[in-house]
């Protein structure tokens, strides 16, 4: 099985693609015994440090409904310079820049090595990243203070030729002009009046005039950038001017009277810096940043009103349909989501506040987009202004690891079909021959728009097999799949990268052991997974549970070894005996169990999920942890309870916190302060391991983890203790008294429950 | 409380003058009574012995029983292209820092609590944060234009004194800001909406200093179209052209009386502007009109300058509301003036100031008591310029008689005439002009026919008799009737007429006899030694001569009038040229020259000039020139050249009149 598994690997690192099966089952209706779709994650900007891009354009398929790219397993016929495509069979002609090539003088393209290979290619004209700070002012002093100067910072990171703008609001919506000299000036829009694409441009002066000549007047030529440049220029100009503009940003000076939440116009703020957009840099990169302190309180897309009396919604009050204000934000905020992903442009959102900021109703314009989401207490803690510096972070080549604009195209080989995409993508609802009838995620299409992704950002992609039963695919044949990927990378030239992989056909009756051995129960559980949030976004919980559980005992049943209606003789082979557990701890996890999170969290944490590569993805599953002690090196240990031991460190990395949790051994010595004794060093070593692995994980993560130093009996263990596997609690007490992990209080069932549960129903023969 | 209440039982109660109800008198009032049945401390108490008082008003008499805030003013000025070219914004605003010192203040205070203000305007608005925090202003550009908002409340409305800098930086750097504009849509009521909604968000009254200059065509509410129409003179729709064109200006008269947020308004046209539409927020506020046509930096900046400076610098009472009590037989039943009324009896006023005048009509409505007289209270609630709330008393009574003789003998014709100017200015918004102006002469000859069959000797019928006090009123009424305001000739702008009508409407008695009969001043015989003003003479071409120089002033313009064989030495004295020939008409102001006849008309003008709430212009006049003709409309005894009867021709049709009344 290693051969599979290093096969799986070396196909992630040279393509940035995992596929749940890698031999697929060769009719529809075996593909659909499977259980788990055939489907991949798809890492389109994978780095590759070793792949060096090609300055010419790719050459394509001429069939005006294939237009596939050129790729390794194209048949080549070098003497008549002719070339097959391998997804629709038609021969194509080379140009005639490829008069010169023969077996030995290769284009990269034809290159097996180059199965993804990335083209620079010289389209329209090249226009500046663009930053739009959107600042909310209804701060704490001391907030705003840490936000002015993150801000401040953050223009130093910049490209210095991007365009900068800077909204600010709080009762009122501020659209600051940079350009001028001296006299600092704005545009005010009141923050209760939503208003159209067209009256904000009208009111910002936008819309080119009707008619520009009139007579006794000085000619002015209207030069197009000089326009929008009042809003937006470029970062080496006005640095300065900036600076001091944000330096000078004062809190929203209207009174807020006791009792009160401040008036924060979010709603129109965020369509205000849409409508700015749209009107003036349609299709290109640009980030709209929203820095926000607390919930919309008025206007469109106000998420709860200014009186504090009244809550802000919660998980029971939307199942209670409670949460007056939420439809009709939410609808706002998609309205806005959707201009901003078809203009090309992307949404972030850091939302730093103690109490929910209504990122449930905002969250779509980040997801649609691409836009990072951020929540953090304070805008002045290591947790934001690390992450938000991350966000100008630069790759090994000095680039910027964001990317604008990408649109992904997939072509799939006759049998198979495509049902969907999972991830911060929109549909371009391009129909065409291989757009499967039956939706999978977003669906109906077989192209997507990604306003904004970085190298990590990655796509569940569905397939449907559509080959008849009866129509057998010749021996040795192989199922392709194409992914196109035209981008605007940071450097802001226009690149398009390729990826064409093939997999092996299978017959499952015949070969299921091929099949089976070829399952990557990884990207198996994080397609279920995304599948799962994806349904849970718009389905009640339970059912969604229910839904997983049954898919499950269906792949039990399919692949697990036993006897009839005897649970003890249940086995799985090797490459599924993760996979339970995987969706053990996806039952638990906080993207499919809303109890104890706020609906913010909960949208934050899905959000976050449907995005992330497959390495990531999985911590977030099933986090990890490490225990340290004296009786060896730092060592990786079962997410389960027996593993907290008194004398033990443990460091959990549940993606979105890091928690150090020192066993109540260790505790008792650090307060006796034995690490600050000469004689004790090792202890203090001890001590230190966790914490420089823990800074390690800090330091690369985006957004940056909470960070939870906690120790036995800590308020802040719960961390830990919700997330382990509960095999030990107050209801089995055996333990007690035994030095073997600490009991958790809980009802929650513990996996040996889980998959005793599982046995019983996979085998019985009832189901 | 007035001297009209009559105390009795000892000082223990009082009879109302009014109602003749009778009330005890509170404990902490009681005074007791002299020997002729008055109160002890008779003098010592204003209200007991005065006509006229001010108190200072409780707080039931404030605006949601809160003390009011000191007022603020809001500077407010056109940056549209023709402003800026002109030159007109860059003299706004250097002027205006010298101005910004001289707020009215009280007289005990050090400097004025008033507040000021500054937003600038053409398509859209922009205000100022003026904090002075502030190393420089900020501007904040308010687009939405269809809701006006105000875009800050911290920083917009400041102490000058406090605020220096900023403000001046600001007013430097203005005219530059819009230096390369070529905006030439102006907005209108969402200015004023938005210096209302200023006022109303800092919960204080105020003015408004707007400085416009043409017709409102942007995409805005209250905007305005060019719909003057020659045709529509002496027609039934001529009165439409003195209503708004649309009525969303009434609704904002309305809002900004209720926010005490009076509309100073400076015109400075090109072409139409509709007078009749932007002017009224104006009028219904108490606020002042000025109109400079075709503004010309260097000829008319002396006379704007004046006016600006004199407005600002003006007493003002603001949010001040009016109520005139009477004794029983008779009651106010009209009001006339700068003024707004929600219900019969209040009469509200966004601001007053002293050129403002309201004049009211009385009616009977009973028989009036001889012995006790004709009692009117006039009480005037308002806000001073330190922002205290006031009440100021003005009482007066009239004797009765039950004689008509007695009546002729004590009316006062300048006061009927204000009278009858203002309500026949009212009357041509609802009915054709033609009928206005009959109603005029019908009503001279009923008055006149009337003394004659009631009072005067029998005499022969061809005889025209008028009561001593009435000798002129035929000569004013023919003036009156000659005004361009119920005169619709397509020679007379549109905008000019309803200028006069809403000038008229809160003019004082003084201000309208000398603006429907203009002063004629002879210069050529001038004595030089005296301090003393010439006798004016009256208005006719008989009265000019060759050989003559006379002044003419009518409240809003001076002419110097030259004979063309006028005395060299009057001529060299005056303009420092050698002929008459010599003398330009261009000027508008004389040159200040050392000697006896350049000094004496410097004072006369300054004589004329003083108490006046216009700026006049002077205009120099030469016989037999072109522009003697404009001179000559205001020789209101001759006939007009746009109709007008002469005096003569008045004065035989009032007869005609009177005797076909009398048969």
């Amino acid at each position: 099985m290693a051969t599979y598994l290093e096969f799986i690997q070396q196909n992630e690192e040279r393509d940035g693609v995992r596929f749940s099966w890698n031999v697929w089952p060769s009719s529809r209706l075996e593909a659909t015994r499977m259980v788990v779709p055939l489907a991949c994650l798809l890492t389109p900007l994978k780095e590759r440090l070793d792949l060096p891009p090609v300055q010419y354009e790719p050459v394509l398929c001429s069939r005006p409904t294939c237009k596939a790219v050129l790729n390794p397993l194209c048949q080549v016929d070098y003497r008549a310079k002719l070339w097959a495509c391998n997804f629709c069979f038609q021969r194509n002609q080379f140009p005639p820049a490829y008069a010169g090539i023969s077996e030995v003088n290769q284009p990269a393209e034809l290159m097996p090595q180059f199965s993804t290979i990335e083209y620079i290619v010289q389209r329209g004209p090249q226009t500046p990243l663009i930053f739009l700070y959107v600042v909310d002012t209804c701060l704490e002093e001391e907030d705003l203070q840490a936000l002015k100067e993150s801000l401040q910072m953050s223009l130093s990171l910049l490209p210095a030729d991007a365009l900068v703008g800077l909204i600010t609001f709080g009762r009122m919506v501020q659209v600051h002009e940079l350009s001028c000299e001296g006299i600092s000036k704005s545009y005010v829009f009141r923050g209760t009046k939503d208003l159209t694409a067209k009256q904000i441009q009208d009111m910002l002066g936008l819309s080119r005039p009707a008619v520009p000549i009139q007579q006794g007047r000085p000619l002015q030529t209207p030069e197009q950038p000089v326009i929008s440049s009042r809003f937006l220029q470029p970062v080496h100009k006005i640095d300065m001017n900036l600076t001091d503009l944000l330096g000078e940003l004062q809190r929203d000076p209207w009174p807020v009277t006791q009792g009160k939440r401040p008036l924060r116009s979010t709603g129109v703020a965020l369509s205000i810096a849409v409508g700015l957009l749209e009107g003036t840099f349609p299709n290109t990169g640009a980030r709209i940043m929203l820095f926000t302190g607390g919930p919309p309180t008025q206007g469109p897309g106000m998420v709860v009103g200014d009186e504090l009396k009244t809550p802000i919604r919660s998980w029971h009050d939307i199942e209670k349909d409670n949460a007056r204000f939420m439809k009709k934000a939410t609808k706002h905020y998609e309205t806005l989501a959707n201009r901003t992903a078809t203009n090309g442009h992307c949404i972030d959102i850091y939302a730093c506040a103690l109490d929910q900021t209504g990122l449930l109703e905002m969250k779509c314009c980040a997801n649609l987009t691409g836009g990072h989401m951020v929540m953090g207490d304070s805008f002045n803690t290591s947790l934001f202004k690390q992450t938000f510096q991350r966000v100008f972070n630069k790759g090994f080549n000095g680039e910027f690891r964001m990317a604008f604009g990408a649109n992904l195209d997939v072509k799939t080989s006759r049998e198979l079909k495509i049902a969907g995409a999972i991830g911060p993508c929109i549909s371009l609802n391009a129909k065409g021959p291989c757009v499967s009838e039956n939706e999978l995620g977003i669906g109906g299409t077989s192209q997507w728009k990604m306003c904004s992704l970085d190298p990590s950002t990655t796509l569940a992609i569905y397939f449907e097999v559509v080959n008849q039963h009866n129509a057998p695919i010749p021996q040795g044949g192989r199922g392709a799949v194409q992914f196109v990927t035209q981008y605007q990378h940071s450097s802001t030239q226009k690149r398009i990268r390729v990826t064409t992989i093939a997999r092996n056909w299978a017959d499952a009756q015949s070969q299921l052991q091929h099949i089976e051995a070829a399952f990557d129960q990884e990207a198996a559980a994080v397609l279920m997974a995304r599948l799962g949030v994806y349904r849970a976004e718009s389905e009640e919980g339970p059912d969604v549970l229910r839904w997983l559980d049954r898919q499950l005992i269906r792949l039990c049943q399919k692949f697990g070894q036993y006897n009839k209606d005897d649970p003890n003789s249940f086995r799985l082979s090797e490459s599924f005996s993760l996979y339970p557990q995987f969706m053990f701890h996806l039952r638990r996890s906080p993207f499919l169990q809303v109890f104890n999170n706020s609906p913010d969290e909960s949208s934050y944490y899905r959000h976050h999920f449907a995005r992330q590569d497959l390495t990531q993805s999985l911590i977030m599953i099933q986090p990890i942890l490490y225990a340290y002690s004296f009786h060896g090196p730092p060592e990786p240990v079962l997410l389960d309870s027996s593993s907290i031991l008194p004398d033990r460190i443990l460091l959990m990395d549940t993606f979105f916190q890091i928690v150090i949790y020192l066993g109540e051994t260790i505790a008792q010595w650090q307060k006796a302060g034995y690490q600050e004794m000469p004689e004790y060093e090792n202890f203090k070593h001890l001590l230190q391991a966790p914490l420089d692995d823990a800074q390690e994980i800090l330091q690369t993560r985006f957004p940056m983890p909470r960070y939870i130093h906690t120790e036995h009996g800590g308020s802040q263990a719960r961390f830990l203790l919700s997330k382990v596997n509960p095999s030990q609690t107050h209801n089995n007490l055996y333990a007690w008294g035994q030095e073997s992990g600490a009991p958790i209080l809980t009802d929650d069932v513990s996996l040996q429950v889980f998959m005793d549960h599982l046995k019983k129903l996979a085998v019985s023969s009832a189901s | 409380m007035c001297p009209f209440m009559q105390f009795i039982e000892g000082g223990r109660r009082y009879q109302c003058g009014f109602c003749n109800c009778v009330n005890d008198v509170p404990p902490f009032f009681f005074q007791h009574l002299d020997h002729i049945g008055r109160r002890v401390d008779h003098y010592e108490r204003p209200e007991l012995s005065l006509g006229s008082y001010e108190y200072v008003a409780t707080l039931d008499y404030c605006r949601n029983n809160k003390p009011p805030k000191p007022p603020a003013y809001i500077f407010m000025i056109d940056v549209s292209y023709r402003n800026i070219n002109s030159g007109l914004v860059k003299l706004i605003c250097d002027e205006l820092k010298t101005l910004l010192d001289k707020l009215p203040r009280e007289e005990q205070e050090e400097s004025s609590a008033i507040r000021v203000g500054f937003v600038t305007y053409n398509k859209v608005l922009h205000f100022f944060n003026v904090k002075s925090s502030l190393a420089q202003p900020q501007m904040m550009v308010v687009s939405d234009v269809g809701e006006v908002f105000v875009p800050l409340l911290d920083g917009f409305l400041v102490n000058f004194q406090e605020s220096r800098s900023v403000v001046i930086n600001l007013l430097d750097q203005i005219p530059e800001m819009f230096a390369d504009t070529n905006e030439s849509e102006t907005i209108f009521a969402p200015v004023i909406q938005a210096g209302m909604e200023a006022l109303k968000a800092a919960e204080c009254a105020g003015k408004l200093f707007i400085f416009h200059s043409s017709l409102p065509t942007a995409e805005a509410p209250g905007k305005l179209r060019n719909r003057d129409d020659k045709k529509l003179l002496n027609t039934d729709k001529e009165k439409t052209l003195f209503q708004p064109q649309v009525n969303s200006y009434e609704a904002l008269a309305r809002d900004c009386v209720a926010n005490g947020c009076c509309v100073n308004l400076f015109l400075f046209p090109n072409q139409y502007v509709d007078v009749a539409s932007v002017g009224l927020v104006t009028m219904c506020t108490g606020g002042t009109l000025y109109k400079y046509n075709n503004f010309q930096l260097d000829a008319d900046s002396p006379q704007f300058l004046s006016d600006l400076r004199k407005d600002i610098e003006k007493k003002t009472g603001f949010d001040a509301i009016m109520r005139v009590r009477t004794s029983t037989g008779f009651r106010a039943t009209d009001f006339f003036g700068a003024i707004y009324m929600n219900n019969t009896t209040d009469v509200e006023m966004a601001a007053v100031d002293c050129d403002k005048a309201v004049t009211v009509e009385f009616k009977h409505d009973d028989k009036l008591n001889e012995d006790s007289g004709a009692l009117i209270q006039c009480a005037v609630l308002y806000t001073s310029i330190s922002g205290q709330r006031r009440l100021r008393i003005h009482n007066i009574g009239l004797n009765c008689s039950s004689q008509l003789a007695d009546v002729y003998k004590t009316c006062e014709t300048d006061a009927l005439i204000n009278f009858f100017a203002k309500s026949a200015f009212k009357a041509i918004l609802s009915q054709p002009l033609k009928m206005v102006r009959e109603i005029l002469v019908n009503q001279t000859a009923h008055m006149l026919a009337c003394y004659r069959k009631t009072c005067a000797s029998p005499s022969a019928v061809s005889q025209l008799i008028l009561p001593d006090a009435m000798k002129v009123l035929p000569v004013y009424m023919n003036c009156l009737l000659k005004s361009c305001v119920l005169v619709g000739r397509p020679e007379i702008p549109t905008d000019e007429r309803a200028y006069q009508r809403q000038l008229v409407t809160s003019m004082g008695v003084a201000d309208t006899q000398l603006f429907f009969y203009p002063q004629l001043l002879p210069l050529h015989s001038l004595d030089l030694k005296s301090d003393t003003i010439p006798a004016a003479v009256r208005c006719s071409e008989e009265r000019l001569s060759e050989g003559g120089a006379f002044l003419l002033a009518d409240g809003l313009r001076v002419f110097l009038w030259l004979g063309v064989s006028a005395p060299p030495e009057l001529i060299q004295g005056l303009f420092n040229v050698p002929s008459f020939a010599h003398i330009s008409t261009e000027a508008t102001s004389l040159p200040d020259l050392d000697n006896p006849f350049s000094k004496k008309l410097k004072s006369i003008l300054e004589h004329i000039q003083s108490q006046k709430p216009y700026t006049m212009k002077l205009t120099i006049v030469k016989q037999r020139e072109q522009s003697e003709m404009f001179f000559r409309q205001f020789l209101v005894e001759d006939k007009s050249i746009y109709g007008g009867a002469s005096y003569v021709d008045f004065l035989c049709c009032v007869h005609k009149e009177i005797c076909q009344l009398l048969s």
